[in-house]
């Protein structure tokens, strides 16, 4: 098991690095650079360049950077530019975090609550209706959702604030548009495994020796039936971040997705590194805690690593 | 003699007939055609062109003149969202055909040979496989301009992976079965092997897989479009209809809900059929009705 982990954080550290390596030289070549101004004269923009180093070799330019990173400097904002890149990180991320957790609980439970509802009535009214709902959200893009749920409750009939992120009544709408694409998928997930794992053999092991029904699925089938879903929350949150990207536009929240959409087209460049980065960070360090759960929750993955 | 035989069918014969059984893919297909020759004629037998304004005739809603109204400056919506479907779906399609195909070449090489190739170039993937793809779409976007083709070349660029994966594994399932064996004991060539044996074995699987992953194409292209990183005018796409409409939300709504109507149909009508294809081409299922 240590050596697994050992080895997939070996991993990660190479992913991160390829990550701002290939980033770093994709956004030298975008059109155009952050200094694309008319108001600046030539003598300006060349103090500019040099402030920010831009009249070195691009080598050079990369092994500052890098240098910088490694002390945990992001370097400044070139289009805010009294701003550090973590300081407008520090500032905008907390919304993000907010709504992608509020809704990240809110798809995750309903999620595997329907798969099992509907597992365990396989056939009935109630099973019909959460894979409608499953094949609906999968179907509905987030920004479209976000959209007829801010034209449904916000505008139509009023009931809940249109934008904004002022307080509990203005997450709902945005939590639970971001929420119900991957509230489907995870119901989705969850009601195949646990068809499949109620035909295994312990399943009926645990029946023959007489256990209830509800201790049976409580105990046995839940637990096994949990994997699939697990080894699916890496990608999952990155889809949830992601997607707060036009979430935020819609509802005007000051999160992180709309800045970092912003510095692409601004040229900024080292705040598109910096997010990038923090972006990429984030996620891999989520897929490596998902995978070591995963391999400390099932046994039979621990014991194959050894 | 009694004989106990069923009518003997080919593969994609026993496919084709239980996907017909399937009322919701039968759905889902019907649906796809649809759209796709509606998008091909609609725009043609049209008075109105996509880009036509007209002042006099802004934000309305559907009426004999425009049978899905008109936008904020007087373009009439049923030519537009055929003319954007023509780009939605070809988009979607492209991206998705392009990445079977290279993740389909690279995997099976990589499952067939193993060795030194397959390492490196799985070492290859699990990086990329690690970086969050929306991140490297924009940017290449970015790099490459805005544009229906830049768009498809920064989808591919990493949308390869999942199927270069998942045919890896299948092909080095196969490749050690017996039949692998018995063609290479013949002294058939590796190309061979490759094309008439192992192919077949995982076409079902990769349509679809083809089939699953268009509408996570056609999503991606509307996401990006609606970012503003997408096509520009004077081409449209569903994903920029809905983004010019949703600043008049509050006032005329139906410029949002009609394209978020068909691209929400056309995802659904996929997903059905994708579903559909899974359950025809399981082999686990053939022969069973």
């Amino acid at each position: 098991m240590r050596k697994y982990i050992f080895k997939r954080v070996i991993a990660a550290i190479v992913t991160v690095w390829v990550l701002i390596t290939v980033v770093f030289f994709l956004v030298r070549l975008m059109p155009g650079d952050p200094f694309t101004n008319p108001k600046l004269t030539p003598e300006v923009r060349e103090n500019m360049e040099s402030y920010y180093g831009f009249d070195k070799p691009l080598i050079v330019q990369y092994g500052n950077y890098m240098v910088n990173l490694l002390k945990g400097d992001f370097g400044y904002s070139m289009k805010f530019t009294n701003k550090t890149v973590a300081g407008i990180i520090g500032e905008t991320f907390p919304f993000s975090a907010d709504l992608g957790i509020r809704s990240l609980v809110l798809a995750v439970s309903i999620g595997l609550v329907l798969g099992i509802v509907s597992a365990r009535n396989r056939g009935k009214g109630i099973d019909f209706f959460c894979v409608i709902v499953a094949v609906l959200g999968t179907s509905i893009p987030d920004f479209i959702m976000g959209a007829v749920l801010q034209y449904g409750f916000g505008i139509k009939w009023g009931l809940l604030p249109v934008a904004r992120y002022e307080g509990i009544e203005y997450t709902i709408l945005p939590a639970c548009a971001l929420a119900f694409y991957t509230l489907a998928s995870v119901s989705r997930i969850m009601r195949a495994s646990m068809l499949e794992v109620a035909s295994q053999d312990y399943i009926k092991t645990a029946r023959s020796k007489g256990l209830g029904e509800f201790r049976i699925t409580a105990k046995h089938q839940i637990r096994n039936a949990i994997m699939p879903v697990m080894t699916v929350m890496g990608p999952t949150v990155a889809s949830v971040l992601t997607g707060t990207f036009v979430i935020e536009s819609i509802f005007a929240i000051p999160g992180m997705g709309k800045h970092y959409v912003d510095s692409v087209s601004n040229n900024d460049y080292s705040m598109v590194l910096g997010m990038t980065l923090f972006y990429g960070v984030f996620l891999i360090i989520c897929n490596l805690v998902v995978d070591i759960l995963y391999g400390v929750a099932d046994p039979r993955v621990r014991i194959g690593e050894r | 003699m009694e004989s106990i035989s069923r009518p003997s069918l080919s593969f994609w014969q026993d496919a084709w007939r239980r996907l017909k059984k399937n009322k919701a893919a039968m759905f889902g297909l019907t649906l796809i055609i649809l759209y796709g020759l509606l998008s091909i004629l609609a725009p043609m037998f049209s008075q109105y062109t996509q880009s036509q304004m007209d002042a006099s005739a802004r934000s309305q809603m559907m009426s004999s003149a425009h049978w899905l109204g008109t936008d904020s400056t007087g373009r009439d919506l049923w030519v537009r969202i055929w003319m954007g479907g023509r780009v939605s779906l070809s988009i979607g399609l492209i991206a998705a055909v392009v990445n079977m195909c290279v993740g389909a070449v690279i995997g099976g090489l990589c499952g067939f040979y193993g060795g030194k190739l397959d390492m490196i170039v799985m070492r290859i993937v699990d990086i990329l496989y690690g970086i969050p793809s929306l991140i490297i779409t924009i940017l290449v976007v970015m790099v490459l301009g805005k544009g229906i083709a830049p768009l498809i070349i920064a989808m591919c660029v990493v949308g390869w992976i999942g199927t270069c994966r998942f045919v890896r594994g299948e092909v080095y399932r196969i490749k050690e079965q017996d039949f692998v064996l018995a063609a290479k004991v013949l002294g058939i060539p590796d190309f061979k092997i490759i094309v008439k044996h192992i192919i077949p074995n995982i076409l079902g699987m990769l349509i679809t897989n083809l089939c699953m992953a268009i509408p996570g194409a056609i999503f991606q292209e509307a996401f990006l479009s609606y970012v503003g990183l997408g096509v520009t005018p004077p081409n449209c796409s569903w994903g920029v209809i809905c983004k010019e409409g949703i600043a008049y939300l509050r006032n005329s709504p139906h410029q949002v809900l009609i394209p978020a109507f068909f691209v929400c149909t056309t995802m659904l009508a996929l997903n059905l059929l994708g579903n559909g294809l899974r359950d025809a081409v399981d082999p686990k299922l053939r022969g069973t009705e």
